[in-house]
């Protein structure tokens, strides 16, 4: 049966037009965000450059794809249409009268669609795998920067052992279908998903030891809140059934920040020995905090300014990797639509058809691209103060 | 300097024991020793059949004995046939003494490659080698160009020039190998035809015609990071003292920028070259597996996706190697050119 297509200007009105949910939430955010930019701190001074600008404006508009992914795309990104295999941008699928705006794969699946729900998974581990590391290497680094010595040696060496690993020999290892029936990733887990729960323990405790009103509830929130959190995920047996991780997904989650946490604590690390002879520093010893108040409530707040831009650029090194992972068929399932699998399966074909490779290839980069420019902008600004 | 040295070998090789025990371990895991009896075994076999190849073949032996024996400082056993009591190699393709010995890393033997049908050191050496030169194009051209790139954009500071370049650093930073290779095989494969798209050739025979797309796959992605450094570095020397008092003497300023700018910039970008092998390393995994060339990273790509147990751990021992060889010599060559930084 011959397909029917429309021609190339009508595509890029196309998918103009599909991503108008995300033009418009831009909109409203971008010019509510301009205008309030004096009152917005760090934020708000990012509006002041063009690099900055940019930055911004590519990483919301990633932000609300994956938020609005469901209305933006037209097809679902699993479902094949025999049909359409390997159509031609532009092709109108003839059941539906909708268009394949950037053709279909070789599993006759819209390209488009998969393009924008690979924007889900994404933007829901990259940035959750670097919190997550962030919180192991701000837990681990501020003890081995302030105390020295022993704790310094010893915590330094197990970082410099995992950077040693080259990253992809790493995953081969850790992100096996072999491994999951083993406790391995659990208990990598289960050690990982509980640094954010001391931190935010050690944190509220620090501050408020001598306000108990405050102090039972900061505690038993943050004990209850993690504490629901970490049974869902780790042990998948969250007693309400809201939090749930697919094993896979959980693997490919724990090797990221695995990989990727020794990088925070190394900058932790170098960040508070620099900080600790402040004069600041001195005075609360002088005063008699205890070592983890001056750690979380003196040296942590003066070193967030180099960590936000690293964050930014480690949203952006994750997602990379994620790719990567992707790309060797790692961990993630074969049909997920995910940017790094959808490259794969597009590479193997270039010969033939080039269409379904262009689209994660291009929104990998411009995300990872706007993260970049986000961090250049933030690094500017705050060398500015 | 000689204890320094001496004190990070030690280190080093701390650190190498560690890792490989890790790795070991990774690698020796149940379902993975599955694996390899279903493979090995060829046939549709019964679980008894699975667990006393295993048996047979050392892998039930203790898991320290058996990373002795890896290593080599414990002796390996010959297996004995138990139906004639000849001594039979663990694997057809490799030969194995017929008397306890040791042979392990520490005397040369890499043991065997399941996959490959080979000892282990004919398989990962002509890849490495192979994986070298494919290295060489890619540094010869990386660090000029990066370096040229960082030293114009951080001669002026916040001039167009530099506006310009930054941004396309910063643009090469954020586009990984298997996004750029992609990018670069349709441009310059599928569409002008220029160049080819797959480096299995090159292993006879390297033309700048299946050889370019590969090595400029794997440059991009350091330039922009390198260039950055390197930027960064010269925009600092650029500010001091000797370089104000340079032009107010009344030297050219391009005389300022090659006579006394660049040897000071150029000292923090040699450790940034130095650090960026172990990135390299997994650029060349993905390059190899997408341009199909036989080197170091498509024999480690198989050597995972055939659960090739000795292939693999030598593979990782040699990764490990480089990775920590470089951290030292970037260690040792920034106190040389540096010699405000005395070694303590």
């Amino acid at each position: 049966m011959q397909l029917e297509y429309i021609g190339a200007f009508q595509v890029v009105l196309g998918v103009l037009a599909r991503f108008w949910p995300v033009w418009l939430a831009m909109a409203i955010v971008l010019v509510a965000s301009f205008n309030f930019r004096k009152h917005l701190g760090l934020y708000g001074q990012l509006f002041d450059s063009g690099v900055g600008i940019a930055g911004v404006g590519i990483c919301f508009f990633w932000l609300f794809t994956a938020i609005f992914a469901a209305k933006v795309a037209p097809f679902d990104p699993l479902s094949q249409i025999p049909v359409m295999k390997d159509a031609l941008p532009g092709a109108i699928e003839p059941a539906s009268k909708q268009v394949y705006l950037f053709g279909g794969d070789k599993l006759a699946r819209d390209v488009f669609s998969r393009m924008v729900f690979g924007s889900q998974i994404v933007l829901i581990i990259a940035p959750a795998a670097t919190a997550f590391a962030l919180m192991v290497g701000i837990t681990l680094g501020l003890p081995a920067g302030y105390y020295g010595g022993r704790i310094d040696s010893f915590l330094s060496f197990l970082a410099n052992l995992v950077l040693a690993f080259p990253v992809i020999l790493l995953f081969y290892l850790l992100v096996t279908p072999g491994i999951m029936d083993t406790p391995i990733p659990y208990a990598m887990a289960g050690v990982f998903f509980l640094f954010p729960i001391i931190f935010f323990s050690v944190l509220f405790y620090t501050r408020f030891k001598s306000r108990p009103e405050r102090i039972y509830l900061l505690l038993g929130l943050t004990l209850l809140l993690g504490g629901w959190v970490y049974v869902g995920l780790v042990f998948n047996a969250d007693p309400l059934g809201i939090i749930s991780i697919d094993p896979n997904q959980l693997n490919i989650f724990v090797a990221v920040v695995f990989a990727s946490s020794p990088g925070v604590f190394r900058i932790v690390r170098g960040l508070t020995m620099d900080i600790k002879t402040r004069d600041y520093v001195a005075a609360a010893q002088t005063r008699g905090e205890t070592p983890w108040y001056i750690m979380l409530w003196e040296i942590l707040p003066n070193a967030r300014g180099p960590l936000i831009v690293d964050a930014c650029l480690r949203i952006g090194y994750t997602t990379i990797l994620l790719g990567t992972l992707g790309y060797f068929g790692l961990g993630l399932a074969p049909e997920s639509p995910d940017w790094g699998t959808a490259i794969k399966d597009a590479s193997r074909l270039l010969r033939s058809f080039i269409h379904p490779a262009l689209p994660p290839t291009i929104a990998l980069m411009s995300f990872v691209l706007g993260l970049n420019l986000l961090a250049d902008a933030l690094r500017e600004q705050s060398m500015k103060d | 300097m000689l204890s320094f040295i001496s004190r990070r070998l030690g280190t080093m090789a701390l650190t190498m024991l560690c890792l490989t025990l890790v790795v070991f371990f990774l690698i020796n895991l149940e379902p993975n020793l599955k694996k390899l009896a279903i493979s090995q075994t060829k046939m549709r076999t019964t679980a008894e059949q699975l667990e006393s190849w295993l048996q047979r073949n050392g892998y039930r032996q203790n898991f320290f004995v058996r990373y002795g024996q890896w290593l080599g400082v414990v002796q390996k056993q010959p297996n004995i046939d138990p139906a004639t009591g000849q001594a039979v190699p663990r694997f057809r393709f490799c030969n194995e003494a017929a008397e306890p010995t040791y042979s392990g890393i520490l005397q040369g033997d890499f043991g065997c490659s399941t996959k490959f049908k080979t000892p282990v050191a004919t398989k990962l050496f002509p890849a490495l080698g192979a994986t070298g030169i494919l290295m060489f194009w890619v540094l010869v051209t990386m660090v000029p160009i990066s370096l040229l790139i960082g030293i114009l954009a951080g001669m002026r500071e916040g001039s167009r020039t530099d506006r310009t370049l930054s941004v396309a650093s910063i643009a090469t930073t954020a586009t990984p190998e298997y996004v750029s290779g992609v990018i670069f095989t349709v441009i310059f494969a599928s569409w002008l035809g220029w160049l080819n798209g797959s480096a299995a050739s090159a292993s006879q025979g390297i033309t700048f015609y299946n050889f370019t797309l590969p090595v400029m796959t794997l440059a991009i992605y350091g330039i922009g990071y390198i260039a950055r450094m390197t930027r960064a570095s010269m925009v600092e020397v650029m500010t001091q003292q000797y370089i104000r008092t340079a032009r107010l003497k009344g030297l050219s300023f391009g005389n300022v920028v090659v006579k006394h700018a660049l040897r000071n910039a150029l000292i923090a970008p040699f450790t940034v070259i130095m650090l960026q092998f172990p990135w390299l390393l997994t650029g060349v995994v993905i390059v190899e597996v997408m341009f199909r060339y036989q080197g170091f990273g498509y024999t480690l790509v198989e050597a995972a996706g055939n659960n090739d147990i000795d292939l693999l751990l030598g593979c990782s021992l040699v990764s490990v190697f480089i990775v920590l060889i470089t951290q030292l010599i970037s260690d040792v060559g920034y106190a040389y050119l540096n010699p405000r930084i005395r070694v303590q």
